[in-house]
């Protein structure tokens, strides 16, 4: 065994120097070579290091920036006052952190059925020729601009609360309220639930499908009580997800839901979800003390929510792939 | 039995209108977008920056903004890919794509994914005020760069990481450094994917308007250089749609119809190099 192997490997060295002529330059060039693919494994290295940077450098950012009013208000008034007049330093976040739950609940409550039964639809049921056109749909409408659908809710959604909506439940509204912001988000939240709850329903393992048939049960038995089960704690996760989707979304929510400081009191008042706080307010930020940490400090609770949801959801996700796979 | 087929019946008809809904709702917004859009395009729209009484329904444009859009959305893709191409490289070539690190990796890349962009959009406002930066084109570049960076970085990732083992086994196996195997056998193998993932944060940026607010600016030039501030198209949009006069908010709905042109063009030029470069792939 050891003068076999031993044999072709003195002909291809004889071989090699037969070749080359300069045996020394060879050398170099290969140390040359194994150099370079360490120092660029270093480099490399330290770009992965990025982004658990970033995050972090993310949050210290903002942690830095609203150590201010942290100092001059308790973290109580801060979150639970209800009164906001950024002139007399009264900084009580409780209506924006409400509108946020409202227009973020409504959404979910809208997005969770629908998302969950489609995506049963398209995992179980559906033939290739649907699948093949939903697929590309479902991709556009997670890239369509959230300003995109912030026109369409100025234009359909705001206009038929108004006109429909208002006076079905005998309330006088300008249709910019909390329940157009939740329809324009649910709408939103669609690809990201479906998406996942699809992906999380194919790493069901068929034969499970199959044995169900087999005893007798019905397609629908069999997905009820087997498949769902199985890929419930995806199911969960996904809805997690599209939540804090939800949560953290601008531009849409702010052009539909009426932004007027206040705690609504039913689903067709006005709301100020946290988001549209920010934005809003950039301009005025600098010119008022604390104002701008005051902002930091509300993006700051937007972050840390949609981080203790993603990182669960993530965990859960990851945990069921490895599970199922 | 037959109140189990009845519920089969229910539940199949309920994700059948369940589904009517969600892709309904897709072509409703096409359609609005198209209708209220087509009356209000005109070549004046894209050819031209707004003039003295733009805001007041007078003469001009928006290529000021159509023009900012694309440098902010080429240069946060390309200050993103220099970051996320190192990264996913070391992920799945010098490091296994299943050790300690690249899950960590992973994980924070799909954490700052689901991270608001109004967030980093205060984090952009933060980040300027510590290094000195004015609102600028190059604040909103790397601004949007990093906001980016984990879907092209997740994107090119999950296309390293389905490659063919045995390709780089065997690229090894001739000898080959990691460096080489990553840039002339991974990286070639998985270029239409990483095309896509290019795209894909393309289109994201393009359509992103609360995270250059604070940090891009807005402007009724073209900028010159990436100091000076620039429009972009969605903030352009929601300017002229909360103007009290008529012929601006039209022009909003003509900008939202460009805006969901280029969307749509991004999706389909990605379509097709997925299409076009698979065939020369392993």
């Amino acid at each position: 065994m050891e003068i076999q192997s031993a044999i072709p490997n003195t002909a291809i060295s004889q071989n090699t120097t037969s070749v080359n002529t300069s045996p020394h330059n060879k050398n170099d060039r290969g140390r040359r070579r194994f150099a370079f693919d360490k120092f660029m494994e270093r480099v490399v290295k330290i770009f992965s290091f990025f982004s658990p940077l970033l995050l972090i450098l993310i949050i210290a950012g903002l942690v830095i920036k609203s150590i201010p009013v942290l100092q001059e208000n308790s973290l109580s008034d801060l979150l639970l006052g209800s009164n906001f007049k950024p002139f007399t330093g009264d900084f009580g976040l409780l209506p924006f952190i409400l509108s946020t739950v409202y227009v973020t609940v409504i959404s979910i409550v809208i997005a969770i059925p629908l998302s969950i039964l489609t995506a049963i639809y398209l995992s179980e049921y559906a033939g290739k020729a649907f699948l093949k056109f939903a697929a590309p749909m479902l991709d556009i409408l997670s890239g369509i601009p959230s300003v995109i659908y912030g026109i369409w809710g100025v234009l359909v959604v705001v206009p038929f609360i108004r006109d429909y909506v208002g006076p079905w439940m005998g309330i006088e509204t300008t249709g910019y309220s909390i329940l157009s912001g939740g329809i324009v988000l649910a709408i939103m939240v669609f690809p990201v639930i479906i998406q996942i709850v699809f992906e999380v329903m194919r790493i069901v393992p068929n034969e499970l499908r199959e044995a169900t048939l087999s005893l007798g049960a019905t397609k629908w038995e069999s997905i009820r009580k087997v498949i769902i089960k199985k890929a419930s704690p995806g199911i969960i996760a996904a809805c997690i997800l599209g939540f804090s989707r939800a949560f953290g979304e601008t531009i849409a929510v702010l052009m539909v839901v009426g932004n007027m400081v206040q705690i609504p009191h039913n689903i067709l008042d006005a709301g100020y979800p946290i988001p549209s706080l920010i934005a809003n307010n950039y301009g005025e930020m600098m010119s008022i003390p604390m104002y701008d940490s005051v902002l930091m400090f509300a993006a700051l609770v937007l972050l840390v929510i949609v981080l203790i949801f993603n990182v669960y959801s993530r965990w859960v996700l990851n945990r069921l792939e490895k599970k199922l796979n | 039995m037959n109140l189990r087929k009845a519920e089969e019946k229910l539940f199949n008809i309920l994700m059948r209108i369940a589904a009517c809904i969600i892709f309904g709702s897709l072509f409703a917004i096409s359609f609005t977008i198209l209708v209220k859009g087509i009356p209000n395009m005109s070549w004046d729209m894209i050819s031209k920056t707004p003039s003295g009484g733009f805001y007041l329904g007078k003469e001009g444009g928006i290529l000021n903004a159509i023009i900012g859009s694309f440098y902010l959305a080429i240069g946060a893709t390309i200050f993103a890919l220099i970051l996320t191409i190192p990264m996913v490289i070391y992920m799945n070539v010098y490091a296994s794509p299943n050790s300690r690190l690249s899950n960590i990796v992973r994980l924070c890349l799909d954490i700052m994914f689901g991270i608001p962009s109004i967030v980093y959009g205060a984090f952009g406002f933060v980040l300027m005020l510590f290094l000195g930066l004015k609102v600028s084109l190059l604040a909103g570049i790397v601004v949007v760069g990093l906001l980016i960076l984990p879907i092209i970085a997740r994107t090119m990732d999950e296309v390293m990481r389905n490659a063919p083992k045995e390709l780089k086994d065997a690229s090894f196996s001739l000898g080959a450094t990691k460096w080489e195997t990553a840039f002339k056998v991974m990286v070639r193998q998985s270029l239409p994917g990483l095309a896509t993932a290019a795209l894909l944060g393309f289109g994201r940026a393009i359509g992103d308007a609360a995270s250059v607010i604070f940090t891009a600016g807005f402007t009724d030039n073209i900028p010159h250089s990436i100091n000076d501030p620039v429009a972009t198209l969605p903030l352009a949009i929601f300017f002229q749609l909360s103007s009290p006069i008529a012929e601006v908010r039209e022009r909003a709905y003509a900008a939202a119809l460009i805006l969901t042109i280029i969307i749509f063009g991004i999706s389909l030029l990605s379509r097709y190099l997925i299409k076009k470069y698979s065939k020369h792939t392993v």
